[in-house]
């Protein structure tokens, strides 16, 4: 017999639903039928864990892995991952993925009309502090346009993966900038109905970070699924 | 002090850009034992292959135990196996394993789950991942896997067994949506 402590289970509106047909590509790729429930068992309550030994001298500085310089407005994304209950979570990997300063991804299936940089790729990754800190330089990001509906462009975003303890507080999300005019037209940003949760995607503007004369900061802090209080009985 | 986890966005097209340098098809790695292959594709409502996304596997050694603080199982641990992949899959929607085949873990009570991978799957057009297990075939221990008994509907609870393609290959298709559609689980 092996007691397991499971996660806690989302609050509703909290989270996207699989199905939101604003953002079309979910109507073919969304299952049909509904999920089942399952409790918590060993399996869930593990997960990968990634040590610091895999994050490499500039990983988590993208303005430092060309030849030269990015173009584009330099800036520091900064903040803590946390559980529910507001715990740092140490030790955990974080990767990142974004497009350029103008708008354009280092990817073949971009084909937006937009310079690439060849200074810029646009991947990085850290692993938490022991206090569940992380700390990426980058550039600001651009807005780009898609197919979604007529004239549909994505806010200003960078893309963020994380792990935390165990399989279930796996969490891919996107940061967003304050301030952004595009956010209330964007479908993937509103697919998070409640609006307490759906502003928690975006980052603020931090001056404390922001280093002079180089670098604006932003703070983004993540949270990922605490554990129950209890252990579950099924 | 209860915080709101932060909401789920898709990985969108580009996820390649942030997430293949972790790539780690070789599950079994140098660790001692028999391999196998798993392979299958993944398709939507219309039966077209997903072309864009990832495969992500968790999985317990062959002793039954996952290499994670959290299993405190008296079983033997071979350092060298972790039990983690990550495959994007390819124009053809298709993602391959190699691995060790796991043990029976426990389960809810003192209930014992037959041997599984459990899976998540990301792609443009998922706002969150999807939760789904692969169970393997000629598996007497299905029978009573907890899980697999959540799953009233005996067609649909077949969807998440692979099938016997020789020795030591198996191969397990994806449904996202409609007929034959994958078991997905909330948990
Ligand atoms: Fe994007």
């Amino acid at each position: 017999m092996v007691d397991v402590i499971g996660y806690r289970r989302e609050a509703p509106g909290t989270q996207p639903a699989h199905l939101f047909p604003g953002y079309a590509s979910t109507v073919k790729r969304a299952p049909s039928q509904s999920l089942i429930k399952i409790p918590h068992t060993l399996t869930e309550v593990t997960g990968p864990l990634f040590g610091h030994d895999r994050i490499g001298p500039n990983d988590a500085d993208l303005t430092k892995q060309g030849k030269g310089e990015p173009i584009g407005e330099r800036m520091i994304l900064s903040g803590r991952v946390l559980d529910e209950d507001g715990k740092p979570v140490p030790d955990t990997l974080v990767e990142l993925w974004q497009c350029n300063s103008a708008g354009r991804y280092h990817h073949p299936v971009d084909q937006h009309n937009a310079p690439l940089d060849p200074n810029f790729t646009g991947a990085g990754r850290i692993v938490t502090n022991g206090k569940g800190e992380y700390r990426f330089v980058t550039i600001r990001p651009g807005e780009y346009p898609w197919r979604n509906h007529y004239n549909a462009w994505r806010p200003a975003h960078i893309h963020l993966s994380l792990f935390g303890p165990a399989y279930v507080t796996r969490l891919v999300t996107q940061m967003y900038f304050p301030g952004d005019p595009l956010l209330p037209l964007d479908p993937i940003f509103n697919s998070v109905a409640d609006a307490v949760a759906r502003d928690r995607l975006i980052s603020s503007f931090d001056i404390e970070t922001t280093i002079p004369e180089q670098a604006l900061g932003y703070k983004f802090d993540i949270v990922l699924r605490g554990r129950a209080a209890t252990p579950m009985v099924d | 002090m209860k915080l709101i986890p932060t909401g789920s966005q898709t990985v969108g097209p580009y996820l390649h850009v942030g997430l293949t340098w972790l790539t780690t098809q070789d599950i079994a790695g140098t660790a001692g034992g028999r391999r196998i292959r798993i392979s299958g594709r993944i398709t939507d409502a219309d039966g077209v292959a997903v072309p864009d996304a990832l495969v992500e596997v968790w999985q317990a050694n062959p002793q039954g135990k996952y290499a994670h603080p959290a299993d405190k199982q008296d079983k033997p641990v071979d350092s060298a196996f972790k039990g983690w992949g990550r495959c994007p899959t390819d124009k053809d929607g298709v993602f391959e394993f190699t691995t060790l085949k796991p043990g029976a873990v426990p389960g809810p009570g003192n209930s014992l789950q037959a041997p599984h991978l459990a899976v998540t799957i990301f792609m443009r057009g998922q706002l969150k991942h999807l939760f789904t297990r692969m169970y393997f075939p000629d598996e007497a221990a299905n029978a009573d896997d907890p899980i697999l008994n959540f799953v009233d509907d005996k067609a649909r609870r077949d969807t998440l067994i692979a099938r016997k393609d020789g020795e030591g290959r198996y191969s397990w298709d994806v449904v996202l949506q409609g007929r034959n559609e994958t078991v997905f689980f909330d948990c």
